[in-house]
């Protein structure tokens, strides 16, 4: 309470004090004759040397900066064509650094040049064809070599992989991701949306495709139904009381069931027995293990809303869309104990985050990330970090 | 007509405050009724950015500050709530894009300078015009109501995109919060579309005589690209709108297919999100040259004055303000990259973006050259017309980076995209706002602002906006994805990149705190000025273009007698043969004297 009266007070004063300035200035103004627009000579040669001062303190500051920052900021890329990537990078400052500081040096310089002089005739100067051609020829060139280095290492990340590339499937949903492994087959088995299903008796939480799943999720459906449909036979018979709109969104939403159920039959002729070797092999895990120079496929799902998956140390970033699948590829090459040594730190790991805003526990929505040997890989597995996505293998 | 019916025509109506002030019909006043509702969205939006910064620069930290603007409800214990971070975070983006960028630079600018520059009595339309006002109002009352819902604000990003703005389950402002944002926006590209066919009739119709298109100050030739930019894009958001809409109420499923939202399982297939990536940015992208080209145009005008030199080069500034138009329709990909859009497309994205460098850097050429062998008058307007030079340049530069796909994988959604627009968008079009007030204050008011504070003002909000922009572009380069509550996630990864993101994370939120104080000098110089600012006289900047013949007491209609005709170039400053430092657009051309 005190505090508060005493900034009420303090804000009062600054007013006052304010009003009294003004009104000194104001009469100083009529006194003096002198007008808003008139030009001081002492006041415009300060903002002139401001001018310079300014250019020395952001110079000063963006060197800095560069220095303390510009090394220090992420590791060397731990994949592939991160490196072509970083390569890109580098070239690229040196044309933007270089427009950078070249651009703002002459505007400040002629700022501070060219400021007001009584004495001093501007110079008529209304257009030069030759000097307008020579700055749209010189950056489209510059440009041109941004372009077509750019679209090369461009095509080369988004190409095909490779034959033995090793296929993942990343699945997004709030706030977590799990990885998929396609296993000895090297290829996923099939996943559908309405099939996911967290129900104790048989989860599914990727939505896997197979002959036992889609029963169970049948089997699922029917209870839930049924379950439902008690209850309307309950209300209609009085013996239980729903307001107006819940009734109404129990019987819209058993309609909305039924409906799924059908399609859920439907599947049941889509596929045959082929359709479970798929993924009789597929396990899951909730961190993601990479073999060093090993590439890999990854496959990307959302069960919900937009996300991305976005690897910083591999330069690697690819949005997870509901209903689509997209992909992203990239081969690791520092496993993640040569990473330590290389960023001096022994609690170093790589990373896997969601980079696009997906819910209000976006910020913790990751994964980590291991690169280890082949050895260190087949150590993790039996461990028991993953899980199969088919109970009966086990 | 003669000039007696002009005459006529500025004494005529007999104004109550009501016609006058409130719903009044003259361009002049609609762009003060634009102006000081924008300057009342930005102090709201620049409030919310000090709140989500304050969680930035320290996090989890307990702050009287938020709980004294979002109470136990949404900064519980003084620690800001994760939901309403998203909601601060979408709906300073909204208005700062669209109420204060858009509504706010073109409404204000476009509204007092057309007519005055292109020698008409008003508007095309006094009516629309006026409706134009009134819905950027009523738009603006509903974005700020839905901060005040119980549900909270829209929260999906100011980009909304679905399904996450479609389901109130995925997050909890995409309720009736979002349902607010929608209206508002449809009724705010209404306001917007009234206003810009008002604009591109004017300047096509009622320019005076010999005011051709080629003797249009460059100011104009901005808002009427702009207004043509807005027109063919607006029109995209509103079916863009709509039909989140629809997805949202209806149960359609133009943007949702194969989606699980809480545990319920969706019907809606066959839609993709995508599809409204591709609507919202065909309007996002010329959206950018919407918001920066009127910034430009002002900043042309005014470096040609307080350099008393011609403009360089007036006919390639013409020729990339069409340019950057043209292009600005056929980027949009660019910031879609890694959606899963067929690589090919984004090739071809690529190169189309990189080519809006061109014209950009002939625009900041010429600036340049018309600062060369000038003679530089430092008023606001002027340090604020420099300001915008530097910044469109700073921020333009990391433009090349991001529309290099290649590069883009690495940098896309982290505060190195946040540190580009703002510095390039954000910046430069607040910077020409500015000048734009300072400037044309005396034709607005008739006082003058004060030039001292004005100048106070520019050094301090240059140099913590540069404070507070770029630091972001080394947190973004480091690997800090943007719309983080914090980046604690870092801790236990990376502790090097970690110690890095909070250092400048302090940084970025100091500069911003002094960066909003200082906009209390504006604040004061402006409402002082308003009612005690020194009376202006008819021509205070010494310019060329028509606006400076008018009387300083605004009558309707303009100009007391007949319509001035024109007969050159609006840059005639410091001519050779001539006696003063500049010539007034109505002054006939000598025997002898070239006209540029």
């Amino acid at each position: 309470m005190e505090m508060k009266l005493i900034v009420l007070v303090v804000i009062v004063l600054v007013a006052i004090a304010v009003a009294q300035l003004m009104r000194v200035y104001e009469l100083t103004s009529k006194i003096r004759n002198r007008r808003e627009e008139d030009i001081d000579l002492r006041v415009n040669n300060i903002n002139a040397m401001m001018m310079i001062l300014f250019l020395a303190a952001f110079f000063g500051s963006g060197v800095y900066m560069l220095y303390e920052y510009g090394n220090g900021m992420l590791p060397e890329a731990a994949s592939l064509h991160g490196q072509d990537v970083d390569w890109l990078f580098n070239i690229n400052w040196i044309i933007v650094l270089t427009v950078f500081f070249g651009t703002n040096a002459v505007l400040f310089i002629f700022a501070y040049k060219y400021a007001y002089d009584p004495k001093r005739k501007p110079y008529y100067f209304p257009h030069d064809n030759r000097l307008e051609m020579i700055w749209t020829v010189i950056p489209a060139g510059a440009l041109a070599v941004i372009i077509i280095l750019g679209l090369m290492t461009w095509n080369k990340i988004t190409g095909k992989p490779s034959d033995d590339a090793v296929i993942v499937e990343l699945y997004a949903e709030q706030f977590n991701f799990t990885a998929r492994y396609s296993g000895d087959d090297n290829k996923l088995g099939h996943a559908d949306y309405k099939l996911v299903t967290t129900w104790v008796e048989n989860p599914n939480p990727l939505g896997i495709i197979t002959k036992n799943n889609i029963e169970w999720r049948l089997k699922e459906l029917d209870s839930t139904i049924t379950a439902m449909h008690n209850d309307i036979a309950a209300e209609e018979a009085s013996q239980k009381i729903f307001s107006v709109a819940a009734s109404e969104k129990l019987r819209s939403k058993v309609e909305k069931l039924e409906r799924i159920r059908e399609r859920v039959v439907l599947m049941q002729s889509n596929y045959s027995d082929s359709t479970d070797v798929l993924a009789a092999d597929d396990f899951t895990a909730k961190e993601l293990f990479l073999i060093k120079d090993q590439e890999y496929q990854f496959i990307m799902r959302s069960r919900d809303v937009i996300h991305s998956a976005y690897f910083p140390h591999f330069r690697a970033q690819m949005n997870c869309v509901p209903g689509q699948r997209t992909k992203l590829k990239f081969t690791p090459i520092y496993t993640t104990a040569e990473m330590r040594e290389k960023t001096d730190n022994p609690e170093f790991n790589y990373i896997l985050l969601c980079n696009k805003i997906c819910g209000e526990s976006h910020s913790n929505m990751n994964m980590r990330v291991i690169v280890g040997t082949q050895d260190e890989y087949e150590k993790w597995i039996e461990e028991g970090n993953t899980t199969n996505v088919v109970a009966s293998v086990n | 007509m003669s000039a007696a019916a002009h005459t006529d025509h500025g004494h005529h109506h007999k104004e109550s405050f009501i016609t006058k002030y409130i719903f009044s019909q003259d361009h002049k006043m609609i762009g003060k009724q634009f102006l000081v509702t924008a300057i009342f969205m930005a102090c709201v939006a620049v409030i919310l950015s000090i709140l989500f910064r304050i969680q930035l620069g320290w996090p989890g930290e307990s702050s009287g500050v938020l709980s004294f603007f979002l109470g136990d409800t949404w900064a519980p214990n003084g620690i800001l709530h994760r939901g309403m971070y998203l909601g601060l975070v979408t709906i300073h983006g909204t208005i700062m894009v669209f109420f204060v960028l858009t509504g706010g630079l073109s409404g204000t600018f476009s509204n007092l300078l057309i007519p005055l520059q292109c020698g008409a009595r008003d508007m095309a339309s006094g009516l629309l015009n006026m409706i134009s006002y009134w819905l950027f109002f009523i738009s603006s009352v509903l974005m700020l109501y839905s901060l005040f819902i119980e549900t909270g604000p829209a929260s999906a990003g100011w980009t909304i995109y679905p399904p996450l703005s479609v389901y109130e389950e995925t997050i909890q402002g995409s309720g009736a919060g979002m349902t607010l944002w929608l209206l508002s926006m449809t009724i705010f590209v209404a306001s917007s579309l009234l206003g810009s066919l008002n604009y591109i009739v004017t300047v096509l119709n009622l320019r005076t005589k010999g005011m051709k298109m080629t003797r249009l100050p460059l100011t104009i030739w901005a808002f009427f690209v702009t207004a043509v930019l807005g027109v063919l894009s607006f029109p995209v958001l509103v079916s863009c709108v709509v039909l989140l809409l629809m997805d949202r109420t209806l149960g359609t499923s133009f943007y949702v297919n194969d989606a699980i939202v809480g545990s319920e399982i969706l019907e809606q297939s066959g839609g993709s999100p995508i599809l409204f990536e591709h609507l919202f940015w065909f309007l996002g992208h010329p959206e950018v040259y919407i918001v920066l080209l009127p910034a430009l145009g002002l900043t042309s005008e005014i470096v040609a004055n307080n350099s008393r030199k011609p403009i360089f080069g007036y006919r390639a500034m013409i020729g990339s303000i069409l340019a950057i138009g043209f292009l600005s329709f056929i980027v949009w990909g660019h910031h879609m990259f890694i959606t899963g859009m067929n690589p090919f497309l984004g090739g071809v994205f690529v190169f189309t973006t990189l080519l809006i460098a061109i014209p950009s850097a002939v625009k900041a050429f010429n600036y340049l050259t018309t600062l060369w062998k000038g003679n530089i008058r430092f008023t606001p307007a002027m340090l604020f017309s420099i300001g915008l030079v530097s910044s469109f340049v700073t921020g333009g530069i990391t433009g090349i980076i991001l529309a290099d796909s290649a590069l883009d994988i690495q940098v896309h959604d982290t505060y190195f995209v946040v540190a580009h627009f703002h510095v390039v968008m954000g910046l430069s079009a607040i910077f020409g706002m500015f000048a734009g007030v300072y400037h044309w204050f005396p034709k607005m008011y008739g006082r003058m602002m004060n030039s001292k504070l004005g100048m106070v003002h520019f050094w301090l909000t240059f140099i913590s906006a540069y404070g507070v922009f770029f630091p972001m572009h080394f947190v973004g380069i480091g690997g800090a994805p943007r719309r983080y509550y914090d980046y604690s996630v870092y801790e236990g990864f990376d502790s090097n990149q970690y110690g890095m993101m909070v250092d400048l994370n302090v940084i970025i939120s100091v500069f911003a705190v002094i960066a909003a104080i200082s906009q209390l000098i504006f604040l004061f110089n402006f409402f002082y000025s308003i009612r005690r600012g020194q009376v202006a006289t008819q021509n205070p900047w010494k310019g060329n273009s028509l606006e400076w013949t008018t009387p300083v007491e605004h009558v309707h209609g303009n100009w007391p007698g007949a319509i001035p005709e024109v007969h050159r170039w609006p840059y005639d400053y410091s001519k050779p043969g001539m006696e003063e430092d500049f010539v007034l657009q109505t002054v006939p051309v000598k025997d002898g004297e070239e006209e540029h």
